[in-house]
């Protein structure tokens, strides 16, 4: 596939810049890259892929946009509320670069349709906003094998990571084996957080996605990025292989998609403790 | 001995708002008992009634994972940084 006169000058600053070039700049756009959540890590992830040029952006997403999203998720203008995000997002994203084929996913991720979604796609960006969706992806991504770049928020701190498939190297569930028990952790919605705070978080998952379609650089691999907006601080922390890992270790018990609600600890049929904490592809 | 602890947002309710505060003691168990004697129900958030390290909360000794070193009976010393890293799923 060769470049158009437009696309030439759409990529200009790529294609001279050393580590992508137009070889990195044509794996871009042979790339595709599904977002999970059209919310404030989704946001800025799936916009800066597609003004790169990410060939094919999927967008998982069930959730009609609020005027509460409005003060973080870009990807959606005031005229929005009430549509669906992912045509929001799908406007938005055409609108920004109309290379980019984007594929609307508008469906509650769950273990009958995560294998679907997931398998035609090169990376996967975590966006979403609860922990039954955080481990479903976690668990297809190792069993699919494909990498997951990593993003959560809570008011005015993120974690970003990058999780290969495999052994040796670290997953959601080597990092959290399990998850808090439901009612422990508040949602955005009950405990606030800062509008920028996931466009710099959403931002370094768009870097990693980047950097692993390119093979540019070194992933954020068994390295846990932490970012404290209050106190203006980064650091990472060591992520390490976890051997008793029930789905990457030597010997996994996780060997299939499990029903995420009876996980964290609801019974079927069961009201989940605050509306915020229904399992979703809905992000804060 | 005083080590540096790092609250996160979620915790700093009992802190009083603090996002470090100072910590005494050899091991990582006595860090937090000396911050539950200072900040009481803050151990309770951090490591469950029989004494052990939840699956869901995190402690780092500078950039390593107390489980992978001595978990609660990790010794730290002066200029040590302990950071508490519970898992967020905001998105």
């Amino acid at each position: 596939m060769s470049f158009t006169e437009d696309q030439v000058r759409r990529y200009a600053r790529h294609i001279i810049l050393p580590g992508i070039g137009v070889d990195g700049q044509r794996k871009l756009m042979d790339a595709g890259v599904l977002v999970i959540g059209a919310g404030g890590l989704g946001s800025p992830a799936a916009m800066y892929l597609a003004a790169a040029g990410v060939g094919t952006i999927g967008l998982v997403d069930f959730d009609r946009v609020e005027l509460s999203n409005l003060q973080r998720q870009l990807l959606h203008d005031t005229d929005d509320v009430g549509r669906p995000k992912v045509e929001s997002a799908r406007d938005r994203l055409a609108s920004l670069n109309p290379n980019v084929d984007v594929v609307a996913h508008e469906t509650l991720l769950s273990s009958e349709n995560a294998f679907d979604v997931l398998r035609a796609y090169d990376v996967v960006v975590d966006g979403t906003d609860n922990f039954p969706v955080r481990y479903l992806v976690n668990d297809a991504c190792q069993m699919l094998g494909k990498p997951l770049v990593y993003g959560s928020i809570y008011q005015w701190e993120g974690q970003a990571s990058v999780f290969l498939p495999g052994p040796d190297t670290p997953c959601y569930r080597c990092l959290f084996p399990e998850p808090p028990p439901p009612g422990t952790v508040p949602s955005c919605a009950e405990g606030g957080v800062f509008g920028v705070l996931p466009g710099i978080v959403g931002s370094i998952q768009a870097v990693e996605a980047i950097k692993l379609v390119l093979g540019t650089g070194e992933a954020l691999v068994g390295k846990l990025l932490l970012y404290d907006a209050l106190r203006n601080e980064f650091t990472t922390v060591k992520l390490r292989w976890d051997p008793d890992c029930p789905v990457c270790g030597k010997h996994p018990t996780v060997t299939e998609l499990i029903d995420y609600e009876a996980f964290c600890g609801l019974a079927p049929g069961q009201a989940p403790p605050e509306a915020e904490h229904t399992p979703s592809a809905r992000e804060a | 001995m005083p080590v540096q602890v790092k609250v996160p947002t979620i915790l700093r309710t009992h802190t009083g708002g603090e996002g470090v505060v100072s910590g005494d003691g050899a091991t990582v168990r006595e860090i937090l008992e000396d911050l539950d004697a200072r900040y009481p129900g803050f151990r309770a958030r951090v490591v469950s009634d029989d004494g052990g390290l939840y699956r869901f909360v995190n402690l780092y000794v500078n950039d390593e994972d107390v489980r992978y070193l001595g978990a609660l009976e990790t010794e730290v010393k002066d200029g040590d940084v302990l950071s508490i890293l519970p898992a967020v799923a905001g998105g």
